[in-house]
């Protein structure tokens, strides 16, 4: 699982760059995630995910590990949900739990 | 059509579809992966790709899981597109289903952040998206079908 990380304006971003997301990779993911974001100490991460083709619900279960992992202090945000990926959160309705952008937030674009 | 003939064998007769793959998660994840970029599954509308793709990912996991939690063995598919949808075969002869009975998959709340599900989203997938889920145990193993629908209405 390549995860590719920067800090931009204070925020934590990281890219994945894998097409899955899936419970052969899930519990990688979660790992590099967390030794990433130990790494760092911006208050607000933003997972990349437009690279990403499909996650399984092991996928969905370590991205929520990485959430409930940062918080209180900290915040786990998405960024460019593909399609399939969009539908597993809007169905199981982490997508009400989640920060999820369209595009990168304003204060990231253009920086770094 | 699949890039690597060692992993999955594959029989197309007509339109219908017979893949076996290993139960193992690496195995399941490459013939997914196949199956997302072959011509059946471009064959289909988008929304019913989208959710042929999640529904057999849950399936087959599962079954890696559970079934086959302690022994190795292989995992058929059958698929066979349908004028109202893609009918679904899945067999294996591992462990059978607790109870004989395919979980409930119901829907868990999501309150507290720290008190988040991790897991057992699977089975709710499963069922928002399928009709016509029927599950069999026999002396071959178990059996599960199930039909993926163009016009899901799903929770």
């Amino acid at each position: 699982m390549e995860l590719l990380s920067e800090e931009r304006a204070g925020i934590l971003v990281v890219r994945a760059m894998h097409d899955r997301i899936d419970a052969a990779g899930a519990i990688q993911f979660k790992d590099q995630m967390r030794d990433l974001t130990r790494a760092s100490s911006s208050p607000r991460v933003i997972l990349d995910m437009s690279s990403v083709a499909f996650l399984d619900s092991s996928g969905l279960g370590a991205v929520v590990a990485v959430l409930k992992a940062l918080a209180p202090d900290r915040k786990l945000e998405l960024l460019g949900l593909t399609p399939t990926v969009q539908k597993v959160f809007r169905l199981t309705r982490m997508d009400s739990i989640f920060t999820i952008h369209d595009a990168e937030p304003n204060g990231l674009r253009h920086v770094g | 059509m699949l890039g690597n003939p060692s992993i999955c064998s594959l029989t197309i007769d007509g339109s219908l579809m017979r893949l076996t793959v290993p139960g193992d998660m690496a195995a399941v994840s490459v013939a997914m992966q196949s199956l997302a970029n072959g011509a059946l599954f471009a064959s289909l509308s988008p929304e019913l790709r989208q959710n042929a793709e999640i529904v057999l990912a849950e399936v087959l996991n599962n079954i890696v899981e559970h079934a086959y939690a302690d022994l190795p063995g292989d995992i058929t598919l059958v698929l066979d597109p349908q004028p109202e949808g893609l009918l679904c075969q899945v067999s294996d002869k591992g462990a059978p289903m607790p109870a004989l009975t395919l979980p409930q998959g119901q829907f868990q709340p999501l309150d507290r952040i720290d008190d988040l599900p991790e897991g057992g989203f699977g089975w709710f997938l499963i069922r928002s998206l399928t009709k016509d889920l029927t599950y069999r145990r026999d002396a071959a193993g178990n059996f599960l079908s199930f039909r993926l629908n163009c016009e899901q209405t799903a929770a």
